[in-house]
């Protein structure tokens, strides 16, 4: 692959950044005086940058294919002897098309949230903060370095932890943001280390720098980098072991968990592994880490998706485990990149639209997220129904739709890579597509389903919930104003034909050929492994009938078997982390206190008291009296004397 | 009477003169005993310059007896500064250093 200057229109793809800084800092600094109009900038700020994503799209297209990658140095950020650090944007095949996801499904977010937020007082700190977040998340994919894709990262994190935290008055959204940041701490030290080894072994920080020099360092250096920017991405995208962040994170308003926290930031880390594809291709114990670590977490996500009663939770561990099949796709060489990057562009559209129809849900629920006070509302909510639907449909991977076509890609890439390990990454991702079924079968039929058992029960109010709403009351479930319905609706036609406009006729393949390479084997739509996962996901969807679907769910949570109680407790990720990394450091620390103050200390004290103890006791010899003195003066002679005769003899 | 005598003589002026600073209370008889003591040394260096015979030993004694003179001045001289500002010529009353 080599890079070109960017010519032509290209030239202003700095627009692309300028425009939701320009929102940002409008609506941040201009404080409650664009309270009015604030929330139109955003929107507007945000389309802009989707108008001239697609034009750079269609630009890039018009160009041959090993023509596509185009760089334009904005300007030089860190010049120092031997350390160039650029701010510049490099418009690839890879990075357009984040491009357009970030910025398309990003406006169509804020177009929902508009109408989502439109009661909050703050809707236009709200906007400035989602501007933020697309600055620094399109600094991520653009940057042409890993230290702009690093300030990107950090801006990204710092966007989430804002918009996790917004409603910054529940304590535990408060706490849900500082869980964030600090677990993403863990993977933001992995990345810089990354970086820090990559500058000492090439020189340089740039990709084209170190992609055309991995080679040379041997696969060793290759596979430590590998594991360092795997840690990164396991941290931004809630990968076992860093993965207890992303449940509490749903404390955050519903499109920030669509946009942030479904759609594109979780996704960062899966970018970062197809952007140093060639430092993965060079180093193969990385690769397997990151499969092994794709397999475990699709798993995980999986189950602790089947025992959550809260809406968001349950689609958050969707979630994790559609992100773990896209890291096990990215793990697997240039076989997985596209596909991983299929999985992801399919899932940005129907996991936003899920999270949509979530909140479209809650609006009408008085932010109820508990799904045992849902049920039947198919009638009352059939916009929701049918989009939400769709977007159901879409990631168990029913054919035609797009999960079916990229999941598939996925499974049969695994397979494909054979031996053992091929062997057990299919098997997993053959399970996880049946537990998938199985609990957004959970969830479809326990909200959309059944008896209303918000009418007997009446429904408490969650994420927040207006104050008068502390007492079980019984709700007017509603449609949601057009506003929010229209976003849904184009996200769910995208949840619709994304998966197949992407694989069918390998364009994405083609399409990114020239960036992650070309896969070793093409295969058909209709391959042996996808057709297990189907008949596994029918099965998954039958037992969630007959669960969930033929008898009544329960409003209180029945006591459920190991298995659940596991699954309801994240799978004990909080217990882990608590027992493992909590309570040693805190007994660290107290052991720290203790040798400061009794070590440390106690030596410096000790010293002072026995030096002060001693004068007191010298200081009585200092009595006044002559005589004593005298007395002391006459046996210091004799004793001098016989000291003398005792040496002489 | 032998050489060794006048030494054993001047040893035990020399006790007598140290016991007599050590339990006295009245400067003046403390002076005394330090007399004393000062001249038992005299004694001694005359008796050990007889016994080797030089007169290095009694050269000293001289010098002593000088040195004793100016210090009997000077000493004499501060008790009597005492004495007028204390009324009191114990040496126990003369303690204000302590501590």
């Amino acid at each position: 692959m080599t890079t070109l200057a960017a010519t032509g229109v290209l030239r202003y793809s700095w627009l692309l950044l300028a425009f939701p800084v320009f929102g940002a800092a409008v609506l941040l600094i201009g404080g409650r005086r664009t309270d009015r109009w604030g929330h139109l900038l955003g929107v507007l700020m945000s389309l802009a940058s989707f108008v001239y994503g697609v034009i750079a799209f269609v630009t890039l297209i018009g160009y041959a294919a090993p023509d596509r990658s185009r760089d334009l140095h904005m300007y030089s950020w860190i010049p120092v002897a031997g350390f160039q650090a650029n701010i510049g944007i490099l418009l690839d095949p890879l990075s357009v098309c984040f491009v357009l996801l970030i910025t398309g499904v990003g406006s169509l977010i804020l177009i929902y949230a508009v109408g989502y937020m439109a009661h909050d007082t703050d809707r236009r700190r709200f906007f400035g903060y989602m501007n933020l977040f697309i600055v620094a998340m399109l600094l991520l994919v653009l940057s042409d370095n890993y230290v702009g894709l690093y300030a990107g990262w950090e801006g990204v994190g710092l966007a989430s932890y804002l918009l996790i935290g917004f409603w910054q008055f529940k304590p535990t959204a408060a706490a849900a943001a500082k869980k964030a940041f600090v677990a993403n701490r863990v993977g933001d030290a992995g990345l810089s280390l990354a970086i820090m080894l990559m500058f000492a072994e090439f020189g340089s920080v740039s990709f084209t720098g170190v992609f055309s020099s991995v080679h040379s360092g041997g696969s060793g250096v290759a596979s430590a980098l590998g594991l360092l920017l795997l840690l990164g991405a396991c941290g931004k995208s809630a990968q076992v072991p860093l993965q207890s962040w992303l449940l509490d994170a749903m404390e955050g308003p519903t499109p920030v968990s669509a946009l942030i926290h479904a759609a594109t930031m979780v996704t960062a880390g899966v970018y970062l592994i197809v952007r140093s594809s060639p430092i993965f291709n060079a180093g193969p114990t990385a690769q397997l880490a990151v499969t092994v670590v794709g397999a475990v977490t699709l798993l995980f996500g999986a189950i602790i998706g089947c025992a959550k009663d809260d809406i968001k939770k349950a689609l958050a561990g969707s979630t994790m485990s559609q992100i773990g099949y896209m890291t096990l796709a990215a793990g697997l060489g240039p076989a997985g990149y596209a596909f991983a990057i299929a999985h992801l562009l399919a899932h940005g559209f129907f996991k936003a639209g899920l999270f949509l129809g979530a909140g479209s849900v809650m609006h009408g629920m008085d932010d109820e997220v508990d799904m045992r006070r849902y049920g039947g509302l198919r009638k009352l909510l059939p916009v929701t129904y049918v989009t939400f639907g769709l977007g159901y449909l879409a990631i168990i991977g029913i054919p035609p739709f797009s999960g079916f076509f990229t999941k598939d890609g996925i499974i049969d890439a695994a397979w494909e890579k054979g031996g053992t390990s091929g062997w057990v990454l299919a098997a997993c991702a053959i399970i996880g597509a049946g537990i998938t079924a199985f609990y957004m079968s959970r969830v479809m039929l326990m909200t959309y389903f059944g008896p209303k058992r918000w009418e007997e029960n009446g429904v408490l109010g969650g994420a927040g919930a207006h104050p008068a709403y502390k007492e079980p009351h019984v709700p007017h479930p509603h449609e949601s104003p057009l506003v929010m319905t229209v976003p849904m609706i184009l996200l769910a036609i995208g949840s619709v034909a994304a998966g197949g406009f992407l694989i069918i006729n390998s364009r994405l393949v083609d399409f990114l050929a020239p960036v992650v390479g070309v896969p070793p084997t093409s295969h058909g739509i209709w391959t042996g492994p996808g057709i297990i996962a189907l008949v596994l996901s029918l099965i998954g969807i039958g037992i969630a009938w007959v669960m969930y679907g033929r008898v009544p769910a329960p409003v209180i949570a029945p006591h459920g078997s190991v298995l659940t109680h596991a699954a309801r407790a994240d799978l004990y990720g909080d217990a882990f982390n608590e027992s493992v990394l909590m309570r040693p450091g805190q007994w660290l620390t107290r052991l720290s206190v203790y040798f400061d103050s009794r070590g440390v200390d106690g030596l410096v004290n000790g010293l002072a008291a026995t030096i002060g103890g001693t004068s007191g006791r010298m200081r009585r010899l200092q009595n006044g009296f002559v005589r004593s003195y005298a007395l002391s003066m006459l046996i210091g002679a004799v004793l001098l004397v016989a000291g003398l005769l005792v040496v002489r003899l | 009477m032998s050489p060794a005598g006048y030494v054993f003589l001047s040893v035990i002026l020399f006790v007598i003169g140290g016991v007599g600073v050590l339990i006295r209370r009245n400067m003046i008889l403390v002076f005394m005993s330090i007399e004393l003591m000062l001249n038992a040394c005299n004694l001694a260096f005359v008796s050990f310059a007889r016994l080797h015979g030089n007169l290095n030993g009694q050269v000293v004694a001289f010098f002593v007896m000088v040195v004793a003179a100016a210090e009997v001045v000077v000493g004499l001289a501060i008790l009597m500064a005492i004495y007028r500002a204390r009324r009191s010529a114990s040496v126990d009353d003369a303690s204000l250093l302590k501590n």
